[in-house]
């Protein structure tokens, strides 16, 4: 049991995701967007503009704008250091994998969530869920969209879905 | 019973949160402090006392049998149909409509009264409404066409009631405001705008949610034709609300649900109503809840609204002035406490709403966070969100003292300035 009762708030923001959320990455604007998405937790206003640059299949670059707690602000900010290079599908995978583990799963072996993994804690606060997951399903439904040939994707956190 | 003695002009809210047995519950180690008491209040122990003597001893159907439980069941069930009456001055108990909740009496209104509207009509709405007395007139408006209009509010979260009587018009078929804000606490001069509004014929629905449950609020009174307000944050069981309309106008409303009770004559192509209010009660009713009610009224009449109000006024005071003596907080509303309910929204520039729930949790603090169902009051105080400490007759002084030393500790975590004290 921590200082503060049966909860322990630092395993929820650790020095990681507190610095992430003071100096949030991916705040620059691309110069070229080809995948846009608008996401809305509608129960608590967050909101994230997420825009993505692709060349070919692979990601190029991600801007992130929008406000939000601090676990939506530094889980965007990861996301933005962590997706860049991949490729669509594996940025897809990531997003489920994810999900996953923000629904009591654990990493596979042989992931490399990078700093991602500091967000884990956040399972231990079910309310918080959905801020940790609001600007991954942004980027997939981003990328779905880009996919079926839509520039532009409407994101609520409610159609996040069962893990 | 509960107040010191029924003349007192004020009572001790420690000793009647003794009274509310969830009060002695921990959160996260730490005594609960409930200040969310605009989402829903805590239930006092008279009030679950009388749901388990309600199945105990009285279930069974209402209206609909001759034998002794049938015939005692619908004596309470209509006792409190006359004591909500009485409560909120309603000069005629048959006006008062048992519903789920504040919403659906909205609802009822918005459709049962909307059908007399038609392209051209307007509706006359705030800009500081809750959800439940908004969406239903959107719902209205894409239906019959109808135009919506909103009173803008100023700075201090106050409407502009100069606009209200620019916008008002022989256009305007209804106006429906709310009568305490539950986002900024302001109180709205509901008589004075209905007195305008009746001069243009327009027909008036007061959102009571907030106001029925920490102000005396008399029907008559206000001279409104419709009140809205739900039991459950009013110290009574959730599941249960109540439209008070006048009889006049209930008579001219056709019923939104069909069924059982509602009725007065059924052939298999044909049906007549039922007298009001029962026209609008289809089904089984929420009995249980609704006689279970009465122990929640008779401790508000105990402790008189007018102590109840005051005993909020004082500690909104406090809390506002201890908010702002941490320093760098946006407190939402008007500044005085005899303008505003007991519920206080405020905002750290530097810490979510969210962080800052989440913290005060760890502390046994319930606040709210979020948008509290007014997105558009949310886009024009400029804000995603905030959070809201809201009062109820059992907080005392302690509990707004936890809050601060929550938000104190909230900010250190998040190594915003103004910690150190
Ligand atoms: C001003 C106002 N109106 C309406 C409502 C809706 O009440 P209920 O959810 O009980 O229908 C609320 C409660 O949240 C409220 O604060």
């Amino acid at each position: 049991m921590s200082e503060h009762g049966e909860v322990n708030l630092d395993e929820l923001y650790r020095e990681v995701v507190l610095d992430h959320h003071r100096h949030p990455r991916g705040r620059h604007p691309l110069p070229r967007v080809d995948a846009r998405a608008h996401g809305f937790n509608p129960v608590c206003g967050d909101e994230v503009e997420l825009a993505v640059a692709l060349d070919g299949e692979r990601i190029a670059g991600v801007e992130i704008q929008g406000h939000g707690c601090a676990i939506c602000t530094a889980s965007g900010s990861m996301m933005a250091e962590l997706v860049p290079g991949r490729s669509v599908g594996e940025a897809e995978a990531q997003v489920e994998t994810f999900r996953s583990v923000m629904h009591g799963g654990t990493w596979p072996t042989g992931s490399d969530p990078g700093d991602l993994e500091a967000l884990e804690g956040v399972k231990h606060f079910p309310v918080r869920v959905k801020c940790a997951l609001l600007p991954w399903v942004t980027l997939r439904d981003a990328l779905r969209a880009w996919r079926q040939g839509h520039a532009q994707a409407e994101t609520t956190s409610e159609e996040e879905g069962a893990p | 019973m509960l107040a010191p003695s029924p003349q007192a002009s004020s009572f001790d809210p420690k000793v009647l949160a003794a009274h509310f047995p969830i009060l002695s519950r921990t959160v996260h180690g730490r005594r609960l402090v409930y200040l969310d008491n605009a989402a829903t209040t805590q239930k006092p122990d008279t009030v679950l006392a009388a749901l388990a003597r309600y199945y105990t001893t009285l279930n069974a159907n209402v209206h609909r049998g001759v034998h002794t439980l049938a015939e005692e069941a619908t004596a309470a069930f209509e006792f409190t149909r006359r004591r909500v009456a009485r409560f909120v001055g309603a000069p005629d108990p048959r006006g008062v409509i048992m519903t789920r909740n504040a919403t659906e009496a909205l609802n009822l209104v918005a459709r049962s009264w909307g059908e007399r509207l038609s392209v051209g009509d307007e509706v006359l709405l705030t800009e500081m409404e809750h959800h439940s007395n908004l969406v239903p007139w959107i719902m209205l408006a894409r239906q019959r066409g109808v135009a919506l209009r909103h009173v803008p509010i100023d700075d201090n979260g106050r409407l502009n009631l100069r606009v209200f009587a620019q916008l008002l018009s022989p256009r305007t078929r209804i106006v429906a405001v709310t009568a305490m804000s539950n986002v900024l606490g302001t109180i709205n001069p509901v008589a004075e705008m209905a007195e305008a509004a009746r001069r243009v014929g327009a027909v008036v629905v007061v959102d009571g949610a907030q106001a029925v449950p920490h102000l005396q609020v008399d029907f008559a009174a206000l001279g409104c034709d419709f009140l809205a307000f739900s039991a459950h944050k009013m110290y009574g069981p959730t599941g249960l609300g109540f439209l008070v309309g006048r009889p006049e106008l209930l008579e001219m409303m056709q019923p939104l649900y069909g069924g059982g009770e509602m009725i007065r004559e059924v052939r298999l192509d044909y049906a007549s109503w039922n007298d009001i209010p029962y026209k609008f009660e289809a089904g089984t009713p929420n009995i249980a809840d609704a006689v279970a009610f009465t122990a929640a009224l008779d401790l508000l009449e105990e402790l008189g609204m007018d102590a109840v109000r005051r005993h909020e006024v004082e500690l909104t005071g406090y809390a506002l002035e201890r908010l702002a003596s941490l320093g760098g907080l946006e407190i939402h509303g008007p500044r005085d406490a005899s303008e505003r309910g007991g519920l206080v929204s405020f905002a750290d520039p530097q810490i979510h709403p969210h962080d800052l729930a989440t913290i005060l949790d760890t502390h046994g603090v319930a606040v709210r966070a979020g948008h509290h169902c007014a997105q558009p009051l949310m886009r024009r105080l400029g804000v995603p969100a905030t959070a809201r400490a809201s009062f109820a007759i059992y907080n005392h002084r302690d509990d707004v003292d936890a809050l601060v030393e929550g938000l104190r500790h909230a900010r250190a975590y998040f190594g915003v300035g103004g910690a150190a004290s």
